[in-house]
């Protein structure tokens, strides 16, 4: 059964929850109903301030999410949470443990938050997550918290999506070197250290402090460093405020139009991606084309830029059915 | 990059019983099966596994009691999920519930209950099988 997607989409708009679930879990099965309904609710989006929760596995992020949506509520402000968890490379199958911390608000219907897998992309989100926070958007939360999987160095895809990037660390976690290295601390715009409580956070704090200065490109933001412990909720006032900040930052420097057309660009890389690589696997001829080039390769009797190239130029002659 | 559409369950323990060991032992084996399994802990009210339920939309609701109150607690979640026209979700239960009480509680919904014991591997291949 095809739901209707114009009804559903309807029903989003109103900010019905059933309907906007429904939706999610469309667009994690990247079905093209889902991308119809995405096409209709675009127009709608581009009015929550979208921020990232991201910093090793354990750091605290889900807590830290909790106790921000507690302060956010109590400005009245509506909250969409997108949790990412890693889908087991083997099985497929997922352990999303995310919303254990959040269960407070399970009975708030101001607050809507979603569980998903990583399913297989790298980086530290789903493929769906954009269009996860797009009907989140829509529905017109005005605050959406995205989550990102326990990241190591790598996992940067944060910043295609979300305007303010706050970057959880804790004490103990390896030397200065790892603070200069290129990645996952060039992300974020805001850093928190939690479980300030424990030993080592002061070496933690001025670790990060020498880091930044040795300099960043000076685009007018400074990061600031927060010292939280998430389970007592001490320094989330001024984690809210330094959120709240950098927003306003990006608004009067007029770097939100840097920021958001980074976005759009990373967003359209993706899905340019993700089409070419469905269509060269859903396509039966295509699907054709592609194994025996696989196989080609393997044989030696050609290279894979060869091949790929032979793909891409099959794809675009091919005429659309 | 599958396109397939992925079996979402919630585990959820209704209640104040503070035993979780069954709960996630069976979270872990759905996991296993190429589920993705939901897992919201202990003391859960109704209101707050019906609502999760809503909005992963899970396909499956597995919840595990120990504490004897499921012929209170149970019609209360079973009433929350058809309140959120979430009826056609699949309801399965475990944990320590005496066999009289299986027929009123297949009555309200449940498909099915899995005492103790049970091997994980029944409870995968009954999902598998009322789900489509």
């Amino acid at each position: 059964m095809a739901p209707d997607t114009t009804e559903l989409v309807k029903h989003v708009l109103k900010g019905n929850r059933r309907a906007a679930a429904r939706l999610m879990t469309l667009t994690e099965s990247l079905s093209p109903e889902a991308h119809a309904a995405i096409k209709q609710l675009y127009p709608y989006t581009g009015k929550a301030h979208i921020i990232g929760i991201t910093g090793p596995p354990g750091s605290g992020k889900s807590t830290l999410v909790d106790k921000l949506i507690e302060k956010y509520r109590s400005h009245n402000l509506s909250v969409g949470v997108v949790a990412v968890d890693p889908s087991s490379p083997f099985t497929g199958g997922a352990l999303l443990g995310d919303r254990i911390r959040m269960n407070r608000f399970a009975s708030d219907h101001d607050v809507f938050i979603r569980s998903m897998g990583s399913r297989g992309h790298l980086g530290g989100l789903a493929w769906a997550t954009m269009d996860v926070v797009h009907i989140l958007d829509a529905m017109g939360k005005d605050i959406i918290m995205v989550e990102t999987v326990g990241a190591g160095q790598a996992e940067v895809d944060i910043v295609q999506l979300a305007e303010t990037v706050v970057l959880l660390s804790v004490p103990g976690l390896g030397d200065d070197i790892q603070t200069i290295k290129a990645g996952i601390m060039e992300i974020g715009n805001i850093f928190a250290i939690n479980k300030a409580d424990l030993d080592g956070a002061d070496r933690r704090f001025v670790e990060l402090q020498s880091a930044l200065s040795l300099g960043q490109e000076g685009d007018g933001w400074e990061p600031p460093i927060l010292k939280v412990v998430a389970t007592t909720g001490e320094g989330i006032e001024d984690l809210v405020k330094a959120i709240q900040d950098h927003h306003e930052y990006l608004v009067e420097s007029e770097e939100i139009v840097k920021n958001r057309e980074r976005r759009c660009y990373a967003q359209l890389e993706t899905i340019i991606e993700r089409s070419f690589i469905r269509k060269l696997l859903m396509d039966p001829d295509e699907r054709t084309l592609f194994d025996k080039l696989v196989a080609e390769v393997d044989q030696r009797k050609t290279d894979p830029y060869t091949a790929a190239e032979r793909l891409i130029l099959h794809l675009i002659k091919t005429p659309k059915k | 990059m599958t396109e397939t559409r992925k079996i979402r369950v919630l585990i959820a323990k209704p209640g104040l019983d503070g035993h979780d060991r069954g709960a996630k032992v069976v979270a872990r084996a759905l996991r296993d099966a190429g589920f993705e399994v939901i897992y919201t802990g202990l003391r859960q009210t109704p209101e707050q596994i019906a609502e999760t339920a809503l909005q992963e939309d899970v396909d499956v609701v597995g919840l595990s009691i120990l504490s004897g109150a499921h012929m209170r607690l149970f019609p209360e979640i079973m009433q929350l999920l058809k309140e959120r026209e979430m009826a056609d979700v699949l309801v399965i239960a475990g944990g320590i519930i005496p066999e009289d009480d299986f027929e009123p509680l297949k009555k309200l919904g449940i498909k099915e209950i899995f005492g103790p014991g049970t091997p994980t591997g029944e409870i995968v291949d009954f999902i598998r099988k009322h789900t489509k």
